[in-house]
């Protein structure tokens, strides 16, 4: 009897132990990384790296400058076309979207949603690279801006759906029409969380290297025109880190920081945005 | 809303439907795109692309085999690992942890879900290989060398360096979504079990143990969506090669990771149309998945439209 | 012509389930008339019509008329954006629009309206409704603290100048009191009283007291029906109808 009610309580607390230790593992890489990356690229991070080019094997010094403008441009141009495409869609999806029609295109972009950000880079490829026959940040946007599109769709429906229907009723019996209703009031009532879900799709995007592989292509120079190969960080921390050089595996771990710092301030302050309410 | 006459709603309305079927043009645009550029390798090398094991370009010779056994194995090898960790960590924040930590663990979580895929694979490359290697692999294969599993050479870059770095990428999500199938359980259910004079970890075992399985069965998948696409970490760390090996401890390919590599050398036209035809089967692949994924988590959670890919 | 609004054997259903029967009123101007009845009598559906709010429901069907401004707003050739601006409403819950100022809560009627004003004149509308709401000098020196940041009362009389700022003729109230406290309540009847002197006021309430208190006409609704109306002290004294005599005295409701 007792030995029963032993080996209960002990099977009791092994299993917690398991799952302490669980969360301890999960969280430990995150510490491990963030660690690595203060310390390994702590060498290179001089502010040379945010406004020098890069420079060939060998010579010292160099920086990343026109990777963090590539990235801003790049991203800049997906979100020019992806943000009014998104919102308007995840508005229709809203506020008009009951049918069978509303039904397709949220499947499609629960599908968007799930493709490897690869692929997207192949249809960068197809659409922009193969007809202009040269690489060009064109084709890295429209790659990103895929990835980008499905994330702003869903938060922007699901956004606007958290406007109370009251809200709504008291615009349409000032006599306020229904388009303007939706606009100026729905949409200004729900504009802080679709902001931060536009934010959130930035900060993705803006850390993404496999759709740039072959679209964008990368530089050595400053962008000389929208058609033409671009540079980017995460392009550039890939061709560093894979390469044989050891001062290219420092500036790998500098870039890293750029970037990861890109996507915090992103991240954050996304979620920030929610939390004050002006 | 029956409101008609007004000229400017309906203009409205249909504007937006306008941008919502550009949305919908976009996804077909790409499937499209995908299999018209697949059709010249398809038509050329037919079903060998996917039992042929030889993949030469140089020849000519287009099997696809070690791509998609490679994706396949590091994906499973992920789940083996992320499984139990995200579960348990889950059940450690929404049964154990006391409620000041809740927040901050959750919120690391996520952190660790927002970082961008090369930083895990420079991770990998320089921190994540070389201590696999030098402190298991290396040890492991001295003594347990004979099995199939660890036979081999030991470089670092493997197909366990590719698992177990995958495993940490997709660990966010498993967490997040095996902790809201997790406070589904009915209070009442769980507070029975313990008035009966159950321990926690039975109370766990019984009542979350039946309630939970399809829910995280429905993780898994979802994770293992996510696991099959990611690029740039695993192919900075699987060693590139492409081969069907058993041993874990073997450089490795995936179908990611070939496009990643291959696609701006390729030269020929049949060369780049059987790269994009992987692209197809992969984006077919991560269709199903992900599908399969929401089905199982429709029925079992409240807010799974949140979290379906990524 | 004495009465603001005429309505005609008004019959509604949703659905096929009929939820108004043949009512026919009048709703005088410049009075206030309250419509009472137990829960489920149609009274919210009933005020719901009168500014074509009830579309907002699918499934929703009317047939009869509501004469306003000589013509039947039911009618297709109506406009119901128009129709609102001229007959307002004030719902039960208060809700001022979210994140929006005092100050832009009440002007906002005015910008989307389309009518040119000048920020001059937007302004002293402001000023004019929210005085009329009895708010203007709990308000005036904070006009851009955040609608959402006042009490339950004070949020519905900003709806209430909100509502008076696109300058009805008729304001709709549906139990405009019932999520607030006594002191806020006996606030706006004070209000009510005030303002029926420039407004055509119909108040929704399940409250006979209230009704009593505040109303110069009762009409009494039962089951979808209009069991009897007249003039309030009469009503409450000497019904014509056993059915009203009977939920006065409380034996239901």
């Amino acid at each position: 009897m007792k030995s029963v009610a032993y080996r209960r309580k002990a099977t009791d607390r092994i299993m917690k132990a398991l799952f302490l230790l669980s969360a301890f593992l999960v969280i430990l890489p995150l510490f491990l990384i963030f660690s690595d990356l203060l310390w390994k690229g702590a060498k290179e991070l001089k502010w040379s790296l945010l406004t020098d080019l890069p420079r060939p094997v060998g010579e010292p010094g160099g920086g990343i400058a026109n990777g963090i403008l590539g990235t801003l441009t790049v991203a800049g141009l997906a979100m020019a076309g992806g943000i009014p495409l998104a919102v308007l869609s995840g508005i229709y999806l809203a506020e008009y979207g009951k049918g069978a029609f509303a039904s397709v295109v949220r499947f499609a972009v629960d599908l968007l949603a799930g493709v490897p950000s690869i692929i997207m880079g192949i249809f960068g490829y197809v659409l922009w690279v193969l007809p202009m026959k040269r690489f060009s940040a064109l084709a890295g946007a429209s790659a990103l801006a895929m990835i980008f599109l499905p994330i702003v769709v869903r938060t922007t429906e699901e956004m606007l759906k958290t406007v109370p229907v009251p809200v709504r009723e008291a615009a349409l019996a000032l006599g306020i029409e229904r388009w303007k209703t939706t606009l100026f009031i729905t949409v200004r009532t729900a504009s802080a969380g679709i902001v931060t879900g536009i934010l959130l799709a930035m900060a993705r995007i803006v850390g993404e290297t496999a759709p740039l592989l072959f679209t964008a292509l990368g530089n050595q120079f400053w962008q000389t025109g929208l058609d033409q190969p671009i540079a980017a960080v995460p392009l550039q921390v890939f061709t560093y880190a894979i390469s044989p050089y050891d001062d290219w595996h420092d500036k790998a771990w500098a870039g890293a920081v750029v970037l990861i710092l890109l996507v915090l301030v992103l991240s954050i302050g996304a979620r920030l945005l929610v939390r004050t309410r002006r | 809303m029956k409101l008609r006459g007004n000229i400017k709603d309906y203009l409205f309305e249909k504007t937006t439907a306008l941008f919502a079927l550009g949305v919908l043009t976009l996804t077909l645009l790409l499937f499209g795109l995908l299999v018209r550029e697949s059709l010249p390798a398809i038509r050329k090398i037919g079903a060998s692309f996917a039992t042929n094991t030889t993949w030469d370009p140089v020849l000519e010779e287009f099997g696809a085999l070690p791509f998609l056994y490679g994706t396949v194995v590091s994906s499973f090898l992920a789940i083996l690992i992320a499984l139990p960790l995200g579960v348990g960590a889950a059940i450690f924040i929404n049964e154990f942890a006391p409620e000041w930590l809740k927040t901050p663990i959750s919120f690391l979580a996520e952190l660790l879900a927002a970082i961008p895929s090369v930083i895990y694979g420079l991770w990998g490359i320089f921190v994540l290989v070389p201590i696999l290697r030098d402190y298991f692999m290396k040890p492991a294969s001295r003594v347990l060398g004979w099995i199939p599993l660890f036979q081999g050479p030991v470089y670092g870059p493997s197909m366990l360096a590719a698992g177990v770095l995958l495993s940490i990428m997709i660990l966010p999500f498993i967490l997040s979504v095996s902790r809201e199938v997790l406070a589904t359980v009915p209070r009442v259910q769980k507070e029975a079990v313990l008035s009966l004079g159950g321990t926690h970890w039975e109370m766990i075992r019984i009542v979350i143990g039946q309630h939970c399985i399809p829910g995280i069965f429905g993780a898994t998948i979802l994770g293992l969506g996510r696991a099959l696409g990611e690029t740039m970490a695993v192919t900075m760390v699987i060693g590139n090669r492409p081969d069907i090996v058993l041993s874990l401890f073997q450089p490795g390919y995936s179908m990611a990771a070939v496009i990643a590599n291959e696609f701006t050398e390729a030269t020929g036209d049949l060369y780049l149309s059987a790269l994009v035809e992987i692209g197809l089967v992969l984006f077919l692949l991560t269709i199903v998945v992900n599908f399969a994924a929401k089905l199982i988590l429709k029925r079992f959670t409240p807010a799974e439209s949140k979290r379906t890919g990524r | 012509m004495e009465n603001a609004i005429e309505v005609k054997t008004l019959s509604a259903w949703f659905g096929d389930h009929q939820v108004l029967k043949d009512i026919t009123m009048g709703i005088r101007r410049n009075s206030v008339t309250s419509v009472m009845g137990p829960s489920g009598c149609g009274k919210s559906t009933f005020i719901r019509c009168l500014n074509r709010m009830h579309e907002l429901t699918p499934g929703f069907r009317t047939a009869g008329e509501v004469l306003f401004d000589g013509r039947n707003v039911l009618s297709e050739e109506v406009d119901p954006v128009l129709l609102r601006r001229k007959v307002g409403m004030v719902f039960q819950q208060p809700n001022p629009f979210p994140r929006m100022s005092v100050y832009d809560n009440v002007a906002v009627g005015l910008r989307l309206n389309g009518r040119r004003k000048s920020r001059g004149e937007i302004a002293d509308v402001v000023e004019k409704s929210l005085r009329m709401a009895a708010l203007w000098e709990e308000v005036k020196d904070h006009l851009d603290q955040m609608g959402s940041s006042l009490s339950g009362g004070q949020q519905q009389r900003l709806c209430i100048a909100r509502a008076l700022a696109v300058e009805p003729e008729v304001l709709l109230m549906d139990e405009p009191c019932s999520a607030l406290d006594p002191v806020s309540t006996s606030k706006i009847e004070d209000l009510i009283e005030d303002l029926s002197e420039k407004y055509t006021i119909v108040v929704v309430t399940h409250n006979m007291q209230q009704a009593a208190r505040i109303s110069d006409s009762v009409a009494f609704f039962l089951l979808g029906e209009l069991i009897e109306m007249d003039k309030s002290a009469k009503m409450f004294t000497n019904p014509s109808d056993k059915r009203t005599e009977e939920y006065i005295t409380g034996r239901f409701g």
